[in-house]
């Protein structure tokens, strides 16, 4: 599903340029459920955002569900992110003037889908996640492990290829940690490949494989005993 | 513009940001208003000023005198000129062929008229039958003073239409009554109407040579005044107009002994050619005003796309989002422009109705001796309409394409 190979990476700041990524290998296969874990600045969120299309590498090769990902202009790039990927942020960034509902609605107009097919189809996403009852709550009405839900709901709605959480319980206490890890377990169960940025152990443990990042290179890559975050609630 | 599910996200982020369209809305609906109500006044100004100039016949060219202000040829200034039927008939004889109309004129200034108890005081003018074409007058009853009356020095009268009403309350016909005037009867023969108002309308007209006579004038008249034939051609008009008064005068100042320079001696009024001044002044206030009008919406504009740079700004992470879950960078474009096309135009159109009622039922109510009727007329309110649909498109489109350039990676970024 993910190919990476020799990826590297630097930011230039003024005179100065910081070697985030220093040739990064990894693959990914269909169906997999991988957190990426690493000190704070180690590059975990580099790595995503170019897997995520948000950036892009210096060097190295990248290819997802088997199309090259290189020089894409923003239209195209728009358009896979839309099509392959789907996106869970730390601070949930959802739309604030926008109901839940109309939130998980947004990657589907971007796809095009007609209004009622639209709606009824986050519907669904939002039953899935269980906030069938906050359909018509602004964010600020939500609850944080709430907002991540609904951003989760909104990541499936286009029915992406591949999930990309960037510390997606970094902003919730233990419990809706727990809680939201449960949803991602439950969707991964379910076939969809994910992929977690994390910094704590216990959340990398229950995906099945960790990779581990240091100053800018895999340092470890294992699969693990996934523990079922429904055990800790 | 017809993508429903657009207006759908349009009327949405409206609805959920009311009081920053409001803020856009009001910028732009000023703006247009007082470009409205500019284009209105300079239409008033123009209305009044042509009212002012109906009052008499546009070309009409008068000949008034007063002292000598400069000694010549050994007579002292400040010698009274008096002009006399002797002027009138030199100049009668001399352009007998160039001249439209003409007549000269014996004035006496609040003259005493009654008619059985009913008294005023008015303007008493003794005239030649062209008087009538001079003074765009129009005959409601009756007949106007013919070359006959001045031949016989008959005692009639024509009446102005303000002088019937207030001396003949009975609203019976003036024709053949008699009235008194200086204490001396006429027979009244006419009523007229003058597109002056009241003010022309004040006023009695008696055969000139009548009233020679009769008030004990002599052969003298207060003023003279001629027309020449109309011309299609304004610019030669005035020309034309302009080479015969400077003749008119030479010849006055040589048989009055007046120096060449003298200002103040005779004083040749020439219709047309203030008219020609009055209209390049109206030209170049109403081009001041659209000008300023212009730079109001520009103002506006300016304002507006501010507005909607800093709801770019705070609308980067949004956009940031939008961009994440697969918005093309045109539909940011579009959403931008769409939205500040939007407001502008919805708020323009309200700049625009407010400003023309406004007009409508406030312009009526204008009449000063400069300001009659201020509209704007339909093809200037349509010109507005498409200058502010222009005025949104650019109005949105820097912030739009600022917009287009947020990279999502940058406005997603956690501070
Ligand atoms: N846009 C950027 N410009 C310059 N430096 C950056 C930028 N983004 C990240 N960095 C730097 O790159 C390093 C890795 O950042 P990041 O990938 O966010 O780390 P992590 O997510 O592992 O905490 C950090 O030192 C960070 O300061
Ligand atoms: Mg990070």
């Amino acid at each position: 599903m993910i190919e990476i190979k020799d990826l590297h990476k630097s930011y230039k700041t003024g005179a100065s340029s910081l070697h985030v990524l220093k040739g990064i290998n990894f693959s990914v296969k269909e169906g997999e459920l991988v957190s990426i874990m690493g000190s704070s600045g180690s590059g975990k969120s580099t790595l995503l955002n170019i897997l995520g299309m948000l950036d892009e590498a210096d060097e190295g090769t990248y290819t997802l569900d088997n199309f090259p990902i290189k020089n894409l202009n923003e239209k195209v790039a728009a358009k896979y992110r839309n099509k392959f990927l789907g996106f869970i942020f730390q601070s949930f960034n959802l739309i604030n003037y926008k109901s839940a509902l109309d939130n998980v609605a947004l990657p589907l107009y971007y796809q095009g889908v007609g209004r009622k097919e639209r709606m009824d189809k986050s519907f669904a996403y939002l039953e899935k996640v269980g906030l069938a009852d906050w359909a018509n709550h602004l964010p600020n009405e939500l609850s944080g492990g709430q907002k991540q839900r609904v951003a989760i709901a909104r990541a499936l709605a286009s029915e992406p290829k591949v999930l990309l959480a960037d510390e997606p319980t970094g902003a919730l206490d233990t419990k809706t940690s727990y809680e939201v890890m449960d949803l991602i377990q439950g969707i991964n169960d379910e076939g969809k490949t994910i992929l977690v940025v994390t910094h704590e152990d216990d959340i990398a443990h229950m995906t099945k494989r960790i990779v581990n990042l240091k100053d800018g290179l895999i340092i470890d890559d294992s699969y693990v005993n996934q523990v079922r975050a429904i055990e800790n609630v | 513009m017809f993508n429903l599910e657009r207006w759908e996200e349009i009327f949405e982020t409206i609805r959920k940001n009311k009081l920053r369209t409001f803020l856009t809305g009001v910028s732009v609906a000023s703006g247009i208003f007082i470009l409205v109500i500019l284009l209105g006044v300079s239409t008033g100004m123009q209305n009044g000023v042509q009212q002012q100039f109906q009052r008499d016949a546009a070309n009409r060219i008068s000949v008034w005198t007063g002292a000598t202000s400069i000694e010549y040829k050994g007579l002292n200034p400040g010698r009274d000129i008096q002009l006399t039927n002797n002027d009138y008939d030199l100049i009668d004889r001399k352009y007998q062929d160039q001249l439209e109309y003409k007549s000269s004129i014996y004035r006496i200034w609040g003259g005493l008229v009654n008619y059985k108890n009913e008294s005023g005081s008015y303007r008493v003018e003794g005239v030649l039958p062209d008087y009538q074409f001079l003074e765009s007058a129009t005959l409601t009853d009756g007949r106007f003073i013919n070359y006959a009356d001045n031949k016989r020095y008959e005692k009639i009268a024509v009446i102005g239409l303000k002088v019937y009403k207030d001396l003949f309350k009975d609203k019976k016909s003036a024709i053949g009554k008699s009235i008194e005037v200086q204490g001396i009867l006429f027979k009244v023969v006419g009523v007229y109407t003058d597109p002056g108002g009241e003010r022309e309308e004040s006023r009695v007209f008696v055969p000139l040579s009548t009233a020679q006579k009769v008030f004990g004038a002599g052969q003298d008249v207060g003023s003279l005044a001629f027309t020449l034939p109309q011309e299609d051609n304004f610019e030669q008009a005035v020309k034309t107009s302009k080479a015969f008064t400077d003749k008119l005068e030479k010849q006055l100042k040589e048989a009055h002994t007046i120096a060449p320079e003298d200002e103040s001696a005779i004083d040749i009024n020439n219709s047309l050619e203030n008219m020609k001044n009055v209209y390049d002044m109206m030209r170049n206030i109403r081009l001041f005003f659209w000008f300023v009008g212009i730079a109001t919406i520009l103002a506006g504009v300016v304002g507006v796309s501010n507005i909607m740079l800093i709801i770019v700004k705070e609308r980067t992470k949004e956009i940031g989002i939008r961009k994440a879950l697969g918005a093309q960078p045109l539909s940011v474009v579009g959403m931008i422009l769409h939205e500040s096309v939007f407001v502008t135009t919805i708020a323009g159109f309200f700049g625009l109705l407010f400003g023309m009622l406004l007009l409508e039922f406030v312009g009526p109510m204008v009449e000063t001796d400069f300001i009659s009727n201020p509209t704007v007329n339909f093809q200037v309110a349509v010109s507005t309409v498409f200058i502010l649909i222009f005025a949104g498109a650019i109005a949105g489109f820097f912030p739009a394409w600022r917009a287009s350039r947020i990279k999502p990676i940058v406005a997603l970024r956690d501070e």
